[in-house]
């Protein structure tokens, strides 16, 4: 029998156990991937060294819920049917733009290792610079699929924006001006 | 003049589980599962069921369907009713909030026999009848439901709309104060749904005031819903005060938030796309599986005339 409603009930996943296993799969990818551009601040701001050695960590767990998310709606939602999976990543934007921003974080994930990092040297840090890219593209396809509330994408967009505000504002001219301008990380 | 033609979806009065049946079968469900895990029920499913439910008086009606009832836990506490707040789990938590006594429901607009009436009156001149329908979101999940309530055709012919009567409009209850949803800008308050005449005065369309055998919990539009099982569930307008008979398409709350993916009509078509969502298919609620969604929800041979010539994708 198809019912995984006991399943679901046990779990404490309620009565729509796919759909809540879709969305907090989802939420903890965008919380990790918060967290990871928060070390980088928090290294510039406190002197404190271990947010660096935290950071690669963090974000291979974002790409792994991002993995987690995105293997739920094609295994679990949708049942590997194919044209409906292709169908909705060419002609839903909000999953278009999920879709992206999971393809953006692969080579992040692939180029992680110390080895690569070392292959890859300068051209690894502009690489990686891809992480705002998919950020930014999370925090939108929360933003489109939400339905009339948008409380949670508002929050996660004030986050990023923070984040993201705060790279801005070390970049700014004035910063070189005052000699005081670093490398980003 | 309404003729009722049993259609092949009329069950036979026998085919209808009493309401004590099942809810003993739901509560020996419960009970095995709770000394199974040595748990109480109540911490495994959160809030029990309303107290304020009182079971209803009713007939078998047409138009029922063998699929497998929703579980009333379920129907009771995964519900879309932002006056009650936008989580799924948030109007069953928060349904006490939901004044519902007195009530009063007004019928004006272009009819002969306006009126102001308290609910006991409103009501009391309509037998009542189970309906099992089906019911899909247009967010891609469906649900069987046992609903008890009357035609609204009813209300309609005591009403007795004018020629210049074309659409029925509804509004549900503005309470603020009380319901934490309404404090939230997230919908233009109060909500407001509406159906062409004809839409209403079909045999489909009813009054909801119960389910499963019991008048309705706060959390599923107490005390009085419409229900109109062709179409997404949000037009199933819940906690109505005010019915009107106007000659303009009326407003509808979904429609005014975001013209673009909510029509008027949003008859339920797998043949259109929700830009956001496919229509294609929906999971029944319980199944893991989703299943092909149907023409009108299934319910094409009964409504598909209203909608003869008509260009769904233009009238989506």
């Amino acid at each position: 029998m198809l019912s995984i409603q006991a399943l679901g009930g046990l779990g404490g996943l309620g009565t729509n156990p796919i759909e809540y296993l879709t969305h907090e799969t989802g939420i903890w990818a965008l919380r990790l991937l918060c967290l990871t551009l928060l070390m980088t601040p928090l290294r510039r701001m406190t002197g404190w060294s271990w947010p660096m050695r935290l950071r690669r960590m963090l974000g291979l767990f974002a790409f792994f819920y991002a993995c987690l998310h995105l293997s739920i709606w094609i295994g679990l939602d949708l049942f590997f049917d194919w044209a409906l999976i292709w169908d909705d990543v060419l002609n839903r934007p909000y999953i278009t733009l999920g879709f992206t921003a999971w393809l953006l974080l692969l080579p992040l994930a692939v180029t992680s290792t110390d080895a690569m990092m070392r292959r890859l040297k300068r051209r690894w840090v502009q690489l990686h610079r891809l992480v705002y890219p998919a950020a930014i593209l999370a925090v939108l396809h929360l933003w489109w699929l939400t339905r009339a509330d948008y409380r949670e994408p508002m929050l996660y967009g004030v986050i990023l924006a923070v984040l993201l505000g705060w790279r801005v504002i070390q970049r700014w001219p004035w910063k070189a001006w005052s000699g005081s301008a670093r490398r980003l990380g | 003049m309404l003729i009722r033609v049993p259609s092949r979806y009329t069950p036979r009065p026998s085919e209808i589980t009493p309401p004590e049946v099942y809810r003993d079968r739901r509560r020996f469900l419960q009970m095995g599962l709770a000394a199974g895990l040595g748990l109480s029920v109540g911490a495994l499913h959160g809030p029990a069921r309303s107290s304020t439910t009182r079971p209803l008086a009713f007939t078998a009606g047409p138009f029922g369907t063998d699929e497998p009832l929703t579980p009333r836990q379920d129907v009771t506490t995964y519900n879309n009713f932002y006056e009650l707040g936008t989580g799924k789990s948030d109007p069953s938590r928060n349904a006490e909030r939901l004044v519902t006594e007195p009530w009063t429901v007004t019928v004006d607009g272009h009819c002969l026999n306006p009126g102001r009436y308290p609910l006991e009156d409103f009501l009391k001149p309509h037998a009542l009848e189970e309906r099992i329908y089906r019911m899909r979101c247009v967010e891609g999940w469906s649900m069987v439901i046992p609903w008890v309530g009357f035609e609204l055709n009813r209300i309609i012919e005591q009403a007795e709309p004018t020629r210049r009567a074309k659409y029925v409009a509804f509004t549900t209850i503005l309470d603020p104060a009380n319901l934490p949803g309404q404090r939230l800008r997230v919908l233009d308050w109060p909500y407001v749904e509406g159906l062409r005449l004809d839409e209403a005065m079909h045999p489909l369309t009813i009054l909801a005031v119960g389910l499963y055998g019991e008048t309705l919990p706060n959390q599923n539009g107490a005390p009085l819903r419409l229900v109109v099982p062709w179409k997404y569930g949000f037009k199933s307008i819940k906690s109505i005060v005010h019915i009107r008979f106007t000659e303009q398409e009326p407003p509808t709350s979904w429609n005014k938030a975001t013209p673009r993916e909510y029509g008027f009509y949003s008859n339920v078509n797998p043949d259109v796309a929700h830009p956001r969502w496919s229509q294609r298919t929906e999971r029944r609620i319980g199944d893991l599986r989703r299943r092909p969604t149907l023409m009108f929800n299934g319910y094409a041979e009964e409504v598909g005339h209203l909608y003869a010539g008509m260009d769904l994708r233009k009238f989506f």
